[in-house]
């Protein structure tokens, strides 16, 4: 097997267990270590693209990612904060207030 | 090979309302320290922001028809952009106005608060410039950490912070698949500029089917779908707007619409038109859940920010079936559509903002004792429901023309049937305005809401009735991106 296509199912597969562990998880601090492993598998594919197109642009798009990652890191973890103190819990089945 | 020309001159005029924009949200932030915890009845913070929009809009003016690329293809102004440049700032600077006396009665009144939703202008404007997919993915991040934090902004709110949660795990969601898309066309391609894909796909045929980049497009467009709300991937938009501030939720649903819109409309027209043939089919069928979906589930609300927000999924249904026709003149048409929409939909959240209550028994009677909030509300509702003179009949008339020219015959028929049902939801709310007793409510709107629902009224009624100017701008705009 060539190696790219190694790299695209592997970075496939992480990504499916994101997305997976997203539509599963109860707990909201997992459910966003899954949205992060879902970046991070973009982030391999781009960084293994990059190697073998031997093209810089995927790299770059990396440490773009990352700095972004790191923004919404900040945000999300602040809204956690915000849903413990209001209800005390951080599960996301407990966001039942708003529905329909 | 690094152009050392373009680097010494990067062409920063391409960017300057932007850059005008950031500047003043940081002057917002840094003011919003000194007259943070006085009691005020004036938001300074509010006149600030909006100095900044009125900078920026006359730096923008002089930019009027020029056609320049700069950093290195990232970012470009042509007329397509600088509409939506126009368009952003006026979304902006509507709710900043609307927000002026919302956030002063409700203890919202922060730098905070302001400063974000320059951020969220900026990136919004730089979405609709970019010409690469890099700067796309940026500028939608900028956009949407910027609106995840006002979303949440009642923090003492449970709905406020569910919704602001809804939304975050949602989008961070969306912009993975986004971002996977990608990472998958670059692999493709090689490359993340618009016109160098297009290039490639030109230029090899054969790898046209290639299921990397097919599934990349996939991935791409279901991100953008996600951020426009489109059944299935709605779930968060009615839970968002009805637990934000009410002049955020018009925020969101016109202006991350519109930026979304934009790059969607620019990445598929630039980059992916040979495959118009195959999506047509899956973005119509996408159409038709979307409108009858946020049709039928909004004749359901009783709350009337809800109700807006699946109106808004219905209006998203629309503006797919432009995409659909993809000709000329149906893509103008999505353009003209979002402009008129932005003015009726922000227009109808300011009022719910000035009223504070968002429910149908507590609006009832509101239109006879504030006559002027009555007869905002009823050049909104009849405007969305598409009665002329108002914008929402003209907007619809074009979008669904364009339909009828590139022969989607069952698909405007489909359209204008919701378009019909709508007008029982937006009527309902006039009918709980005059028809359902006396009013309790003592309301105290000053002079920033009343500027802020006139320009939006003025702005639904000139589009209503002299839109030609900005039609046949709008179709030379989109003819230089085709």
């Amino acid at each position: 097997m060539h190696s790219h296509v190694v790299v695209l199912f592997l970075s496939a597969f992480l990504f499916s267990i994101g997305a997976i562990g997203v539509l599963v998880r109860k707990n909201a601090i997992i459910v966003f270590m899954c949205i992060e492993l879902m970046f991070n598998a973009a982030n391999l594919a781009l960084v293994g693209y990059s190697h073998f197109l031997k093209s810089i642009d995927g790299v770059m798009l990396v440490l773009f990612v990352l700095a972004v990652a790191a923004a919404e890191a900040g945000v999300g973890l602040a809204l956690f904060v915000l849903l413990f103190r209001n209800k005390g819990t951080i599960d996301v089945d407990k966001l039942n207030i708003l529905k329909w | 090979m690094i152009d050392f020309k373009t680097l010494a001159d990067p062409k920063l005029i391409v960017i300057l309302p932007e850059i005008v924009l950031t500047i003043f949200a940081m002057v917002v932030l840094i003011a919003g320290v000194f007259s943070e915890g006085k009691e005020t009845k004036y938001s300074s913070n509010g006149y600030i922001a909006i100095i900044g929009i009125i900078f920026s809009f006359l730096v923008l003016i002089p930019l009027y028809g020029k056609d320049i690329s700069a950093f290195n293809h990232m970012v470009v102004l042509d007329g397509y952009a600088f509409f939506f440049k126009v368009v952003t700032l006026i979304i902006a600077g509507l709710t900043i106005i609307s927000s002026m006396n919302y956030t002063v009665k409700n203890g919202l009144e922060l730098g905070e608060y302001y400063a974000l939703i320059l951020f969220a202008a900026v990136g919004m404007m730089l979405m609709a410039s970019s010409t690469n997919l890099i700067m796309i993915f940026i500028a939608l991040e900028m956009m949407s950490v910027s609106i995840y934090c006002l979303a949440a902004f009642k923090r003492k709110d449970d709905k406020s912070v569910e919704g602001a949660i809804k939304y975050f795990i949602l989008g961070a969601f969306s912009a993975a698949f986004l971002l996977f898309g990608m990472a998958l066309v670059y692999g493709g391609t090689g490359t993340f500029d618009l016109k160098e894909i297009f290039n490639y796909i030109k230029i090899y045929p054969e790898y046209r089917y290639n299921p990397m980049l097919i599934g990349g497009i996939a991935l791409i467009a279901t991100g953008f779908l996600f951020k426009i709300s489109t059944v299935p991937f709605h779930m968060w938009t009615p839970d968002v707007y009805q637990g934000a501030p009410s002049p955020i939720s018009g925020f969101m649903a016109t202006g991350v619409k519109a930026a979304a819109f934009a790059a969607f409309l620019r990445v598929f027209i630039t980059s992916f038109n040979f495959y118009h043939s195959d999506y047509a089919g899956i973005i119509a069928f996408f159409a038709v859940i979307t409108m009858f979906g946020g049709n039928l589930i909004a004749l359901a609300q009783t709350n009337i920010k809800r109700m807006l927000a699946y109106s808004s999924i219905a209006h998203a249904g629309y503006m797919l079936v432009g995409i659909v026709a993809s000709t000329q003149i149906s893509n103008s048409a999505i353009l003209f559509y979002l402009l008129g929409y932005a003015f009726m939909n922000i227009g109808a959240f300011s009022v719910l903002a000035t009223i504070g209550k968002n429910s149908l028994e507590d609006v009832k009677g509101v239109g006879l004792k504030y006559p002027f909030l009555g007869i905002a509300m009823c050049v909104f509702m009849f405007s969305m429901a598409g009665v002329p003179p108002a914008v929402g009949f003209l907007g619809k008339f074009y979008l669904f023309s364009a339909a009828i020219n590139a022969k989607l015959y069952g698909l405007t028929i489909l359209a204008v049937i919701n378009s019909a049902i709508s007008a029982y939801y937006y009527l309902r709310v006039l009918v709980y305005f005059y028809f359902k007793g006396e009013s309790n409510l003592s309301l105290n709107y000053n002079m920033s809401n009343v500027f802020g629902l006139s320009l939006a009224i003025a702005g639904v009624l000139y589009l209503g009735i002299l839109p030609s100017s900005v039609i046949s701008y709008l179709q030379q705009s989109i003819m230089h991106l085709m």
